[in-house]
């Protein structure tokens, strides 16, 4: 038995856990990466940090994107699952709506897409003047539409980003959600139908609880996704997006390591950027528990 | 006297039931509906993309520019040879297959045999190890990027294959574990112990009881690891920059910031075209059985 848990352990340790207890000792130091010496210099980094006006502004993008992407990725998500397993005819055997296999393979798919590969489709859609959605919305008589930078203009980049984001992402969770919502026995739902319960009700009140778990550990994904966010953003605006709006804490953190050399500065960010993500997930843990999450009996 | 009430109350029941089937009737075509148009949207929002991407794949440059809609004057595939022979499309392709394929199978086979452990048995420290898994599900490789370059380094694998197959292990290995532990939990303690009973190793056990029959967990966690390791950027992009090692994300990205410069793009649309087929036909292939392993996990 030890060896079915000591062989990945050590994988584990040798490539994660040990680069983490590097990375928050070089975040204490000047290293450039260049040369072997370093000095330590304490809280420095971080104090820099707290009065750097662009990775503030990069913090305030990421949290933009964690409140957004998750809330409309997992709503989306679990309305589709509900629909395709259970949202089928309320006589005869519990199922879904007809033609539910398609719709999921269909939302499913952008899953299966590399981001690099999502992110770089988009952008052409969104080009301003060749682009599919301008044309569409000129052709549909919107000529102020003509020639307009969706990923060029503050106003318009970070929603036209989020979007990509959730366009890729709420295939995986319907899927995940899918399965879970399967895994809840049919008597189940055979009993809330004889009680009379609709389809909302049951939604709300026999689904949701049941597959809470999961629709928590989804959240939390979903959630360091927007604050990574490196490759849509890197693949539509690798500059940061007009005036910073869609700059990253990932993006800024690269260009402060690769082009600046500043290593010891740059894993400081990635120190920070770990904290909030971590930050994130026991928030969404307390307000699984707060709403009732610990009072829940559930087989499995 | 208690057979009158019974013959009395019968016929009411049943003209009870008639009439909620009848208004749920109702209620059902009018969910029907708004589900089908609502799912059919999104549908649409999620193909046009990829059509239209496949339509100016057969485009030269000066027609994309020209109209998002014209058809190609010549439907031509100039596009294709020119990405294969510029991008280089096969090679990274093929590199892709190594890597990814490597790291699936370890990763499922450690993932599997950790989760395990840590599920079924209790000892001192499965709670720590269960929570750092936990933890390092939820640190962003960021944080890591500097440090693990350096780890790579020191043991010689760094631009190797085997380095970068070790390093998707370790990062895969939290999802796996995460999600295999509740599968591993569900499975009914009484198979195990007959097992053992008739005298079976835990090896044995293992390999030939559990791991079976938590066959439908193992199927979607490997068809998720499998998209997410094919679709991988940040790690090869940072420790794997021999170009003749580098895997079809990395690939597309460099391509495509070299067509930025010669402005391509209908090499563009035909390379992404070339990455995304693949990833189709296998998709599709693994969605019968990804439909198939969940509706048996039901009805076991």
């Amino acid at each position: 038995m030890a060896a079915f848990l000591g062989l990945p352990l050590v994988i584990f340790v040798v490539f994660v856990v040990w680069p983490v207890l590097q990375a928050l000792y070089y975040s204490m130091t000047d290293w450039s990466g260049f040369t072997p010496n370093m000095n330590f210099t304490g809280l420095d980094n971080y104090r820099k940090l707290a009065h750097d006006d662009i990775f503030l502004h990069a913090v305030r993008n990421n949290i933009e994107l964690a409140i957004v992407v998750p809330l409309v990725t997992i709503v989306a998500a679990l309305a589709i699952a509900v629909v395709v397993t259970v949202g089928g005819p309320s006589s005869g055997t519990i199922r879904g709506i007809r033609g539910a296999g398609a719709y999921r393979v269909v939302s499913f798919f952008p899953y299966a897409v590399p981001a690099i590969v999502i992110g770089l489709i988009w952008a052409q859609v969104y080009d301003p003047a060749a682009g599919l959605l301008n044309g569409v919305l000129t052709g549909l008589g919107l000529d102020r539409f003509e020639n307009f930078a969706w990923l060029g203009e503050v106003s318009t980049a970070m929603p036209a980003s989020m979007f990509v984001i959730i366009w890729a992402s709420v295939g995986f969770y319907t899927v995940l959600f899918v399965a879970a919502i399967k895994g809840v026995p049919a008597e189940i739902y055979e009993s809330a139908r004889l009680d009379g319960a609709g389809r909302f009700r049951t939604s709300w009140s026999i689904t949701l609880p049941l597959i809470r778990d999961n629709v928590q550990t989804a959240y939390i994904y979903i959630g360091i996704l927007a604050l990574d966010a490196f490759v849509y953003m890197q693949a539509m605006n690798s500059g940061g997006g007009p005036n910073n709006s869609t700059l990253t804490m990932s993006q800024y953190l690269l260009t402060t390591a690769f082009k600046k050399g500043q290593f010891g500065y740059a894993t400081a960010m990635g120190v920070t950027l770990a904290l909030i993500t971590l930050a994130f997930a026991a928030l969404v843990f307390l307000v699984n528990y707060l709403t009732g999450g610990h009072e829940r009996r559930v087989r499995r | 006297m208690s057979a009158a009430v019974t013959e009395h109350a019968l016929p009411e029941q049943q003209g009870q039931r008639q009439r909620n089937r009848g208004t749920t009737h109702a209620g059902d075509t009018a969910v029907e509906v708004t589900s089908h148009v609502l799912l059919i949207v999104w549908s649409v929002i999620v193909i046009v993309p990829f059509l239209w991407v496949l339509l100016s794949s057969f485009k030269t440059t000066r027609e994309i520019l020209g109209s998002p809609f014209s058809l190609p004057a010549h439907w031509q595939l100039d596009n294709y040879v020119n990405a294969w022979t510029d991008a280089g499309i096969g090679r990274f392709f093929f590199n892709t297959v190594i890597v990814v394929g490597a790291s699936l199978f370890l990763v499922m086979l450690l993932g599997a045999m950790c989760a395990y452990v840590l599920a079924r048995f209790t000892f001192p420290g499965r709670r720590l190890i269960y929570n750092s898994m936990l933890a390092g599900l939820t640190f962003p490789i960021f944080l890591v990027i500097v440090p693990l370059f350096f780890v790579l380094k020191n043991i010689g694998l760094i631009n190797t294959f085997p380095g970068l197959i070790l390093t998707y292990v370790a990062f895969a290995l939290p999802f796996t574990v995460f999600f295999l532990h509740a599968f591993f939990k569900a499975l009914p303690e009484d198979v195990y112990e007959a097992a053992i009973i008739d005298g079976a190793s835990e090896w044995r056990a293992f390999f030939s009881i559990m791991l079976p029959m938590a066959g439908p967990g193992m199927a979607s966690v490997a068809i998720f690891n499998f998209l997410g390791l094919w679709n991988q950027f940040l790690l090869p992009v940072a420790l794997n920059t021999n170009q003749d090692h580098y895997v079809l994300t990395q690939g597309m990205a460099s391509f495509a910031s070299q067509a930025g410069y010669s402005v391509d793009f209908g090499a563009l649309f035909a390379a992404v075209v070339m990455t995304v087929l693949p990833v189709l036909v296998v998709y599709l292939i693994f969605q019968r059985r990804l439909s198939g392993s969940v509706a048996r996990g039901t009805f076991r």
